[in-house]
């Protein structure tokens, strides 16, 4: 196609114009995208019918090709056992040899980033939606059900629309006590569940490039949740040392033309930049924390888990600020390290013993709470605080349970106070 | 995919999430016969035991928003559901519902002008849906001819099935 006009591309139309071999694409345009990393966790067992449907013999690129558990790790029910041995009698007749099984198991995304499975340029397709988490690679990663991903894996390839960009350009400083997490519910607070819906938010500025690759994961993971395709953060040298040694495959490093075009632009200034909680039920109901806070909300469980916030800085973070301290009365404290890797750090750096010595529960590592499905459940009308994405009726359990999305701090100050708390006082 | 679909309609509101279509605990279900028990339960739970096949769905804004699972549109395609009808989509259902092979249409002020029980009679070409009661329309942009073809197809499993059948064929000798 030759170019509509003289504009340049985002930085998600250079990675699907390359995914799909052609100069330039615009948006609207449907392409056949080849796709450089296929995951799929435990929604993968439901790709093995239609796989076979298909009439499909061999995986396109077993190279290519992740398999990541993390639902219900170690299985905790008997269709959960039935999911992994789907999963691990496919990998064995197709050869896959990329299968994290349980012992060396972690959230799918946490394990795709930590292994160095996407870089730069990739166009990676995964069975969850929090996938967008590894566009701060500066790659296109998209979440898509396990029937596309059997066409996936027979044919290396998928049709995606191209998605339209909404740039974030973040400024100023993140103040004490003040994260990425607090920044991602302000961008969400501004452009809403809706509103980023079939687009790419590109994310930019002096404020992320400042950004450590954790803290630009949960950004781009909560990407999600307004509804996006992606989220993507250009590649720089903390991009490049973080894959340093891990990349699995060549990167192809891509940039945002200068004169690319953009269907919106979003200014946010951190400079005094509370921190933020997003309030039941949506994950855009968000409020500045000490607001929320002067309301006494009490909590029955606090969890510090999920892709979105269990890397070993959150777990730090958390575990100095609950040193020598008590979880409050009557509240669960559950942490779920966001891989078994963080979990052995976690155990050698001696922060286990610092939560469980304040009375909460350290979990191997698993989604567990924050999609309602294993540990940790919630009763009717029961509160909880919680470091994860969503807080959707029905998320953690009881439909009428209320969960409070917070940064990891805020998350463990919940714990300690035993209620929906502004934390900075405590640092 | 039929050119003209129509049926009885539910209604419901704008930003129904997965959770509320099939919540996180049936999740290990396989089979979309046990799972179209439980389509709903959250968001609309008389909808599965009332249900009959044919009806169409009709919601508001980012329907099917949150998690990516598959069992969503399955369990509706088990219960026989016509079509789903949005002023607006997540992108993952709106994918995962078309590759299953259920007719999906984003029309802009859609919900509006339907209310739970009426009939409703979407033109999939011509780009028009009609409440059959009231004779209230509106227009929607037809599906791209991608979409179409893959929805005429009977979904993304026909269609992959079609070209690797192809492909075999193309590669074994004539001899």
């Amino acid at each position: 196609m030759s170019p509509a006009n003289g504009h340049g591309q985002t930085l998600a139309e250079k990675v699907l114009a390359r995914a799909s071999g052609a100069e330039r694409v615009v948006p609207g345009e449907i392409i056949e995208g080849n796709v450089d990393l296929a995951m799929m966790h435990e929604q993968g067992a439901q790709t093995v019918g239609p796989f076979h449907q298909m009439g499909a013999e061999k995986v396109w690129d077993p190279e290519r090709v992740v398999i990541a558990i993390d639902h219900w790790v170690p299985a905790s029910t008997e269709g959960a056992a039935i999911l992994h041995r789907i999963l691990r009698k496919f990998a064995a007749e197709t050869n896959l040899p990329h299968f994290y099984d349980v012992g060396r198991h972690g959230i799918c995304h946490q394990i795709l980033a930590e292994n160095g499975w996407v870089v730069p340029g990739d166009l990676a397709v995964g069975t969850d939606s929090h996938t967008n988490m590894l566009g701060a690679m500066g790659a296109v990663a998209t979440g898509i059900g396990p029937t596309e991903m059997a066409a996936v894996l027979a044919l290396g390839r998928l049709w995606l629309k191209v998605p339209s960009t909404i740039q974030v350009r973040v400024h100023g400083e993140l103040g004490k006590g003040v994260t990425a997490k607090d920044l991602v519910l302000r961008v969400l607070g501004e452009i809403k569940t809706t509103g980023a819906t079939y687009k790419s938010v590109e994310y930019t500025g002096p404020a992320i490039a400042a950004l450590s690759m954790p803290e630009r994961f949960t950004i781009c993971n909560m990407t999600t949740e307004m509804g996006a395709k992606c989220g993507v953060v250009a590649p720089d040298e903390k991009t490049f040392d973080y894959l340093a040694k891990i990349a699995k495959h060549p990167m192809h490093p891509l940039y945002a033309d200068a004169d690319a075009e953009y269907e919106r632009v979003v200014d946010i200034d951190l400079d005094g930049m509370p921190p933020m909680v997003a309030c039941p039920y949506s994950p855009d109901n968000v409020r500045p924390l000490p607001e929320v806070a002067a309301e006494h909300i009490k909590v029955d469980q606090v969890f510090l888990g999920s892709c979105t916030n269990a890397r070993i800085e959150d777990i730090r973070e958390g575990a100095a600020l609950i040193k020598g301290l008590q979880v409050a009365k009557g509240v669960r404290f559950i942490v779920s390290p966001a891989s078994t890797k963080i979990y052995d750090q976690c155990l050698k750096e001696g922060l286990i013993q610092i939560f469980t010595d304040a009375g909460a529960v350290f979990t191997n590592s698993s989604c567990n709470a924050c999609f309602g499905g294993n540990q940790g459940l919630l009763a009717p009308d029961e509160v909880c605080a919680s470091s994860s994405n969503r807080n959707f009726p029905g998320r953690m359990g009881a439909k009428e349970a209320r969960i409070y999305l917070l940064s990891p701090a805020a998350t463990v100050a919940a714990a300690i106070r035993g209620e929906v708390t502004d934390h900075r006082d405590m640092l | 995919m039929k050119e003209i679909i129509e049926g009885r309609v539910w209604t419901l509101g704008k930003d129904v999430d997965t959770d509320g279509i099939i919540s996180g605990k049936y999740l290990t279900i396989i089979d979309p016969e046990e799972l179209k028990k439980h389509v709903f339960e959250i968001a609309l739970p008389e909808f599965a035991a009332g249900a009959r096949p044919g009806d169409i769905i009709v919601a508001d804004e980012n329907f099917g928003c949150g998690s990516s699972r598959e069992h969503a549109p399955q369990a509706m395609r088990a219960i026989g559901v016509g079509a789903v009808v949005a002023d607006s989509f997540a992108r993952i259902f709106f994918r995962n519902a078309i590759n299953l092979g259920v007719p999906t249409v984003e029309a802009r002020g859609v919900r509006a002008i339907f209310e739970q029980g009426d009939t409703a009679r979407i033109e999939m070409r011509a780009g028009r849906i009609t409440n059959v009661r009231t004779g209230q329309s509106v227009p929607f942009p037809p599906l791209p001819p991608h979409l179409l073809k893959l929805l005429e197809a009977g979904g993304l499993v026909e269609q992959v099935r079609a070209e690797l059948a192809a492909r075999k064929a193309a590669s074994t000798p004539t001899t």
